[in-house]
């Protein structure tokens, strides 16, 4: 993927805007113009999180990502909100294990993973956001699997380094998720 | 050289003024801009400085006011409701000729508006931002990594001409995160000397006095015109602007901050079409970069103008090229933020179709 | 032959241009005599407010700034907040301080800011031409209170002292009057423990001075102070409201 425009969304507390900024970070070590934006004001007050994500060999020109090309969520209202807005062509990820519906879509490449009951099998539970990144980073490389693993030493505070092994796991078990 | 590392452009824009020298913040929390008052209260209190959350806005830019006069770099942050407040503090700093930096995130308006990204108070910051015969320095980055060299810029030249210099961003720029280089220490930047601040004579030398009431009509012009007089090398010296693909363009985008990014990716697209585009983009809305504008009139068939906002800026274009080139305008509003496609569908229109 | 009266060092040798009769003349003195005592002039900076005492910046001998109307308590905040070591004072009138700047008042009161307010309380907007103050007497004729001022349209009259007593940032708050020697020498005395209190680093400090305007009283100036006694006094006790002075400051035990 040359350019990739995200949006990840779900509710507050899921690591929308952590899973957002690990994103944002493995674009700027891997020397990509990069930017990241959450939504603010009253919509986040309902409990629900958002932000754009932009990777770019060029110059980003806007950060609000309105139809993106690669599309993380965590909760229905978010699934109903972006669906309809993502390119042809794009990618969705989608938690099955939160959102039951499926899209009628046919021109989106969309990947139904039980993110949240994953994590929760394999002893990681709260990355679920996490995994969903794993498997978008297999999708669309938009970084390689080492710059992830430097992205998450580097960005995980030096008193919780023990959790960039938990972090990892969970990255390759989104990666490796067979549907 | 510092390390490049993600940063909201909030909090870029707060840690630039402490490089800067700022120990001394006084706001009131508004979205979009809150960041800058909740970083600086966590800065503040562990390098001597003041953060202090002022009752109003009204007081906030008062106590800006009061640390000015008294010799220090100080600075206030708000969004644009926040900021019609303070236009009384802003005219009297510039009655009273004390430098100071004041941060606008702008939001939609009038009224509360809304709180997502907007320009909409150009005519505000460049003309009345405040009663009176005056101008206050505004500088509009594009980027986070502007906004933190433009803050530095911004106290250096309100301390230079004595004037409040402010930062014209808004929601986008204000909340997005992007690479930034910015070397960060807490030790205190040496600050120029003001011989003129209320800080106590020691009896060594006359009292100084700030003030701005002048009842003698007199000395109140003779005052003013030597501010206008400054004002005048301001507008020579100090206009800032960047140009894009201008030399060659027959048709020049116009635009500033977080719109100009959009035109610039529409005049990129504009030139793998064949069409001769450029972009001048405004650094200081005030001084008003006309020169460029002036110049590139010469080759230019039509200049385009684009903003968050109803048109505020495009009159400043079409003052500058004195109408000698027709100036056409396409804005979005209310906090909606313009994509370059339909950026591009403007330029054609100018460009006579696609192709 | 001994010099037993003169001019303060603190205030500058100019005339001022307040009315006959005006006790600003008085209250400016006290505070300049205060500082010439305490030995602190040269580190002292004033703010003078919008309302008759405007030009104070030309009278007082300190260095000094002129805040917009009603914002003299946080520009003082921000004077103080940068030189911590300085003495900072407003001089602020009733429309000045109990209207307009209620609340940079109250704000500046309850957050303890370690500065001296001078409160001239005159029951009348001065500079103006005698329109009615939020400190204007029930009843009290003023060009824009025609038949009196009717408390059921235009309200109380505001009790600063009492209402700052509440705000445990307040150190020190007192009410005093210059209408005869007894009182101008009272005010001197809090005027100077105001100061005092304020080196000594305890907080926010206050001392109204109940004032006679007889240009827009419409009266002569004895009359005037005649009539501050028979009318303001009842309605504005002199005393102390607030004392913390006895206190050791947290930290500085």
């Amino acid at each position: 993927m040359r350019d990739m425009n995200a949006v990840l969304a779900g509710f507050g507390g899921q690591g929308i805007l952590f899973m957002g900024k690990v994103i944002a970070y493995a674009g700027l070590y891997d020397d990509k113009q990069v930017s990241w934006l959450p939504s603010y004001g009253p919509e986040m007050r309902g409990g629900t999180a958002n932000c754009s994500v932009c990777i770019s060999d060029e110059p980003i020109c806007s950060p609000l990502v309105n139809n993106p090309n690669a599309l993380i969520v965590m909760n229905l209202p978010s699934f109903d909100k972006f669906i309809d807005k993502v390119v042809p062509g794009g990618i969705v990820i989608v938690d099955s294990s939160l959102i039951a519906k499926k899209t009628e879509r046919t021109d989106i490449d969309v990947h139904y993973v039980p993110a949240t009951a994953m994590a929760e099998e394999h002893g990681l539970k709260g990355l679920a956001n996490i995994v969903l990144m794993g498997k978008l980073m297999a999708l669309t490389d938009f970084c390689t699997i080492e710059t992830m693993e430097k992205t998450l030493q580097k960005i995980v505070p030096p008193k919780k380094q023990h959790l960039v092994a938990k972090n990892m796991e969970a990255v390759r078990l989104g990666a490796e998720y067979a549907e | 050289m510092a390390q490049k590392v993600l940063m909201k452009g909030n909090e870029a824009l707060a840690e630039a003024a402490i490089q800067a020298g700022c120990r001394h913040f006084f706001g009131y929390p508004i979205t979009p801009q809150t960041e800058v008052a909740a970083y600086m209260s966590k800065r503040m209190p562990k390098i001597g400085g003041t953060y202090l959350q002022a009752e109003s806005e009204l007081a906030a830019i008062n106590m800006v006011q009061g640390a000015a006069a008294a010799g220090v770099r100080a600075m206030t942050s708000s969004s644009s409701p926040g900021i019609s407040l303070k236009s009384e503090g802003i005219s009297y700093m510039c009655g009273s000729d004390l430098p100071a930096l004041i941060i606008n995130v702008q939001r939609g308006g009038p009224g509360l508006g809304g709180i997502q990204p907007s320009q909409s108070d150009y005519w505000q910051a460049t003309k009345a931002p405040g009663h009176g015969d005056l101008h206050v320095l505004v500088f509009a980055p594009n980027s986070v990594q502007e906004m933190v060299d433009l803050v530095s810029r911004a106290f250096d030249k309100a301390d230079e001409y004595r004037m409040p210099a402010m930062i014209l961003a808004d929601g986008m720029l204000g909340q997005m995160m992007e690479p930034v280089e910015l070397e960060i220490s807490d030790e205190p930047k040496p600050l120029p000397k003001k011989p003129w601040a209320v800080c106590g004579h020691n009896n060594e030398r006359k009292h100084n006095v700030i003030n701005s009431l002048y009842l003698q009509a007199q000395d109140l012009e003779e005052l003013v015109v030597a501010r206008f007089e400054r004002y005048k090398l301001i507008e020579e010296k100090e206009p800032m602007v960047e140009e894009y693909l201008v030399d060659d363009a027959e048709y020049i985008v116009v635009a500033y901050g977080a719109s100009a990014r959009i035109a610039k990716a529409a005049v990129r697209q504009a030139r793998e079409e064949g069409l001769k585009v450029g972009l001048i983009r405004p650094i200081t809305l005030w001084p008003f970069p006309k020169k460029a504008l002036q110049k590139a009139a010469a080759h230019t068939k039509a200049f385009l103008c684009v903003e968050m906002s109803m048109g505020q800026m495009v009159d400043d274009v079409r003052l500058a090229v004195e109408c000698k080139v027709p100036v056409s305008f396409f804005g979005r509003t209310g906090g909606i933020i313009p994509t370059p496609a339909e950026v591009i569908e403007e330029i054609h229109k100018l460009t006579g179709g696609n192709q | 032959m001994a010099v037993i009266y003169k001019r303060p060092h603190a205030l500058q040798d100019v005339p001022t241009h307040y009315c006959p009769g005006c006790t600003h003349g008085i209250i400016h003195r006290l505070v300049a005599e205060c500082l010439d005592e305490l030995g602190v002039e040269g580190k002292t900076v004033g703010v003078a407010p919008v309302g008759c005492a405007v030009m104070a910046y030309d009278y007082f001998g300190c260095d000094v700034i002129e805040a917009p109307h009603g914002r003299a308590p946080a520009v003082a905040t921000g004077i103080k907040r940068a030189l911590p070591q300085n003495v900072v004072f407003t001089y602020q009138g009733d429309g000045d301080l109990a209207a307009i700047g209620t609340a940079e008042t109250v704000h500046a009161a309850t957050r303890g800011e370690n500065i001296t307010i001078i409160f001239v309380n005159n029951a009348i907007y001065g500079m103006t031409g005698g329109q009615m103050a939020p400190t204007s007497l029930p009843g009290q004729v003023t060009q824009t209170t025609p038949y009196g001022r009717d408390v059921h349209t235009a309200g109380y009259p505001v009790r600063v002292c009492e209402m700052l007593s509440t705000l445990d940032g307040v150190a020190y708050a007192e009410r005093v009057s210059v209408d005869c020697v007894k009182n101008v020498n009272r005010a001197k005395k809090a005027i100077k423990k105001a100061f005092e209190t304020q080196i000594a680093g305890k907080g926010f400090t206050i001392v109204e001075v109940i004032s006679a305007c007889p240009t827009n009283w419409g009266l002569s100036p004895n009359e005037a102070l005649d009539w501050l006694r028979e009318n303001m006094i009842p309605y504005y006790p002199l005393g102390v409201y607030k004392d913390k002075t006895a206190e050791e400051v947290a930290g500085n035990a």
